[in-house]
């Protein structure tokens, strides 16, 4: 589906700015919005360029530089810190040879932290994409993250 | 839709549950909250697919469920049998899961180490 | 009062046929004839487990496990054990089964105490599947509501229920119902408030994913009560699994004919879209919400007006939480007296709380309003992790504060937990044990609302990053005994001039820190020390001469060379270089690397 028939799933109405913004940035192998999308976006609800750049810095989950094909966000609220999120943390950077903020050399992972995912029940916890993971340990997370390679 | 039409959806739900417990015997729930999942949930619900066809068990259904809350033991998975109790396991790994298939499905003992709870 | 006896009392199935129900009413009726009523706790429990042993009874907090055990056996049993302290050894099952299920009975209480209203569905009908939905009575509370109650009478029928807004607010959702439909305007708006953003808090997700009609069902009935023909669900971006559902169950409500036009027969139309949010905390507040909803930057605009007169494109609207919504149809179906029936006067209803943290039975827990936290961490929670002490529990997320342990009999309530400066918040509760650092805790939070600040306001923006940066001195060893007045000053000013509710209170932690643990804040001022281990920079290492054999395990660890020693002799650790990473802790073998 090319972007512009994404768009078209949305009325022209300001209030699907973010709808739009999140599925275009999903379209997107490397998990960002580029100019030109912004552009698109901009074009098709009549807005100017400016004003949709400053809703989609505003918004964390959305990235105007590449990020790798999966977001690994780690969450580091309170409830998952008391059950180790640190070390969960420092074995990621790592097994990914990354700090957060970073994408892997290959294109493959992006290290982000996250607030809050709500799975608290089964803390640590991270999502990579739309995946949530919880009760994690190294070996865990080794497992995940080479199930992931595997899977490209 | 009348509100007398609600009543009747009811009613041929109930029967249809009966028609198909008349095939299905047993009824399991797995729980399919981000919860359970993250627990890996998903993994239990493949395990029981697997291990119902590879024992070709055809009076056993598996459906999904939200979670019941207890998020330490997910992933929790209920059986229903007719005439029966409900049985709530937790803690329901793969190996678990064909364990509850083996003991409990087939051989009617459940599996008593992984029990939460029992509902009339 | 603290009961000193707890005594569970064993209901599956096959106790109940070999009469454990009527052990239990001679059980009651025993010590009640003893005067022992007031100590002792009977809770019958589900299966534990040795079914051709039963009736079974576990007495805690021994843990002693009686098998086997008949009417007759009780007026002994209770002389000799309860009164007298002795176990009756005929009947004791002394075998490592029993050991292992009384460790795990801890859960057992898990279900026992617990009130499903919102959550009756979640965890046994298919969310995906609306005709499962009706069959547990779905949509007939809009039903009933449409075709026999008139909008105004649906509004005091929740009004007269006392149910409260669940998502921390606590303000009467019918009254707010009402200010909406009186207030001037053809346009009408319902919105949903789904952004769970709170630490600590997954009750919404649970129910979207779980039962997201009757979330559906809550917003259709409230659109008719305030003559909204509209209502917008905004849910956050991260919980991609909610969306999922919640869309196809508003597919499915379409093609039913409860969302859209002329529902019921009754004339009403309503339809429901979804928005998402997408990482902005602040969003969680209501005009916050509704900018993002229009397609803006998430900013607060200040209140009045409230949205209620002046809220979606300037119309008049009612945002409410999930868990609000998830009540109404109970609410309709069985009148407003049946809510009022448990809970608190001033509460009335149940409440769904997330237990996190140093539990044993982490997750959604609904209980009547004014169960103690205590029934809620021990009872129903289990206890604390590993036999630990509990410290402290943290409700309200980011903007609540710790109830220290000696509080824990403490009915969780709106006005309770208010009273001991927390707020009930939307229901998150952090289990902390004697491990946790409080000062560390209140430098999370901090760290969490100055990122989600949204910036418009400098006592928030300027105030909150501040107040983080004096945490990050303390807990580094650098702090000062003034900064605890700066910090509390500050927390004044921020909570007094912030235009919303993020700023407004997000200072609590600190403060509810300060006011029960002022003295570790001391200790790591003064001291430079931290008590539970936690803060790394005021970690010292050292290796035990006693216990090193000289391995140089930990030597060839340290990133940075800080340990000195030959084979076979004492290793020393240089504090100078040391970067307290403490891999040398996690290496040794031979536990001689001492922290403190």
């Amino acid at each position: 589906m090319s972007k512009l028939q994404i768009l078209k799933k949305y009325a022209k109405t300001k209030d699907n700015l973010i709808n739009m913004l999140h599925d275009i940035q999903n379209a997107n192998e490397f998990n960002y919005l580029t100019k030109d999308d912004l552009e698109l976006v901009a074009d098709y609800l009549d807005l100017p360029y400016s004003y949709v750049h400053s809703v989609t810095t505003f918004y964390t989950m959305f990235s105007l530089k590449p990020r790798g094909k999966n977001i690994v966000r780690v969450c580091q609220s309170p409830p998952c810190q008391l059950m180790g999120a640190t070390t969960i943390s420092e074995e990621l950077k790592k097994i990914l040879e990354i700090d957060f903020g970073q994408t892997t050399g290959d294109g493959l992972f992006t290290l982000e932290m996250t607030s809050c995912i709500g799975v608290c029940g089964v803390a640590p916890a991270m999502m990579i994409n739309e995946d949530v993971y919880g009760n994690l340990n190294t070996e865990r997370i080794m497992e995940i993250i080479e199930e992931r390679r595997r899977a490209q | 839709m009348k509100l007398e039409d609600l009543k009747k959806i009811r009613e041929k739900h109930q029967k249809d549950l009966i028609l198909r417990e008349g095939d299905a015997r047993i009824r399991i729930i797995v729980g399919m909250g981000t919860s359970g999942i993250a627990a890996g949930a998903r993994e239990t619900l493949n395990a029981f697919l697997e291990e119902i066809d590879k024992r070709g068990l055809v009076d056993v259904i598996v459906t999904q469920a939200g979670e019941r809350g207890l998020s330490s033991h997910e992933p929790v998975v209920t059986v229903c049998e007719k005439n029966k109790p409900k049985i709530v396991y937790g803690k329901v790994t793969m190996e678990i899961a064909k364990k509850i298939i083996a003991e409990h499905i087939v051989n009617g003992n459940p599996v008593s180490s992984h029990v939460l709870e029992i509902n009339q | 009062m603290r009961k000193r006896l707890d005594v569970l009392v064993c209901g599956g199935a096959a106790c109940i046929a070999s009469h454990s129900h009527e052990i239990k009413s001679r059980l009651i009726d025993e010590i009640e004839k003893r005067g022992l009523s007031d100590e002792i706790n009977i809770v019958e429990t589900g299966c534990m487990g040795p079914c051709e042993l039963g009736p079974v009874m576990v007495v805690y907090p021994d843990g002693i496990f009686y098998i086997r055990v008949s009417e007759s056996d009780i007026p002994e049993l209770v002389e000799e054990h309860f009164l007298k302290g002795r176990p009756l050894k005929r009947l004791l099952w002394e075998t490592p089964e029993a050991r292992k299920i009384v460790e795990d009975k801890k859960l057992v209480p898990f279900f026992e105490k617990q009130k499903k209203v919102v959550l009756s569905n979640c965890g046994r009908i298919d969310p995906e599947n609306i005709i499962e939905y009706i069959s547990e009575r779905g949509y007939e509370a809009l039903g009933t509501a449409l075709t026999a109650m008139s909008p105004d009478e649906a509004i005091e029928s929740i009004i007269e229920s006392g149910l409260r807004g669940r998502g921390g607010g606590g303000f009467s959702t019918g009254l707010k119902w009402k200010i909406t439909r009186k207030s001037p305007g053809e346009q009408k708006y319902i919105i949903c408030n789904a952004d769970e953003g709170d630490p600590g808090a997954f009750m919404d997700r649970a129910l979207l994913e779980g039962d997201p009609h009757s979330v559906i069902e809550g917003m259709a009935i409230a659109g008719y009560a305030v003559g909204a023909d509209r209502g917008y669900t905004y849910v956050r971006a991260e919980y991609p699994l909610a969306v999922k559902r919640l869309e196809k169950a508003i597919q499915q409500a379409r093609e039913h004919g409860f969302l859209g036009r002329n529902i019921f027969e009754s004339g009403f139309d309503f339809d429901i879209e979804l928005r998402m949010g997408a990482g902005a905390f602040v969003c969680g507040e209501e005009t916050a919400l509704i900018a993002s909803i229009e397609g803006k930057r998430g900013m607060p605009t200040s209140k009045p007006p409230y949205p209620a007169s002046k809220g979606l494109y300037g119309c008049p609207t009612s945002i409410n939480n999930v868990e609000t919504f998830g009540n109404i149809r109970h609410i309709i179906i069985n009148g407003p007296e049946w809510f009022k029936s448990f809970g608190t006067e001033k509460s009335p209803g149940t409440k769904v709380f997330a237990l996190s943290g140093k539990v044993n039975n982490t997750g959604l827990v609904e209980v009547p309003m004014g169960i103690t936290l205590r029934e809620i961490v021990e009872d129903i929670g289990g206890g604390v992790l590993d036999g630990k002490k509990i410290k402290a529990v943290q409700t309200g997320g980011p903007s609540g504060g710790c109830i220290p342990a000696e509080y824990l009999d403490t009915p969780a309530s709106f006005e309770s937990l208010q009273k001991l400066g927390s707020i009930m918040g939307s229901g998150g509760m952090i289990v902390l044990d004697e491990d946790t650092c409080m000062v560390n805790l209140a430098k999370f939070f901090l760290e969490y609302t100055s990122e989600e600040s949204c910036g418009q306001c400098a006592p928030c923006r300027i105030g909150l990053r501040q107040m983080y940066n004096i945490l990050i001195k303390i807990t580094s060893g650098k702090g000062e005994l003034s900064d605890l007045d700066k910090l509390e000053e500050m927390a004044k000013t921020i909570q007094g001039a912030s235009l919303c509710g993020l700023g407004q209170t997000a200072p609590n932690p600190v403060l509810s820190t300060l006011h029960y643990f002022r003295e570790e804040y001391i200790t790591h001022i003064e001291e430079k020390r931290c008590p539970t281990l936690s803060c790394l920079d005021l970690i010292t290492y050292q290796i035990d001469a006693d216990k090193c054999i000289g391995c140089t395990t930990c030597a060839k660890n340290c990133p940075v060379n800080a340990i000195t020693g030959a084979v076979k002799q004492v290793h020393i650790i240089d504090m100078e270089k040391c970067i307290k990473c403490g891999k040398c802790f996690m290496v040794c073998k031979f536990g001689a690397v001492q922290r403190y």
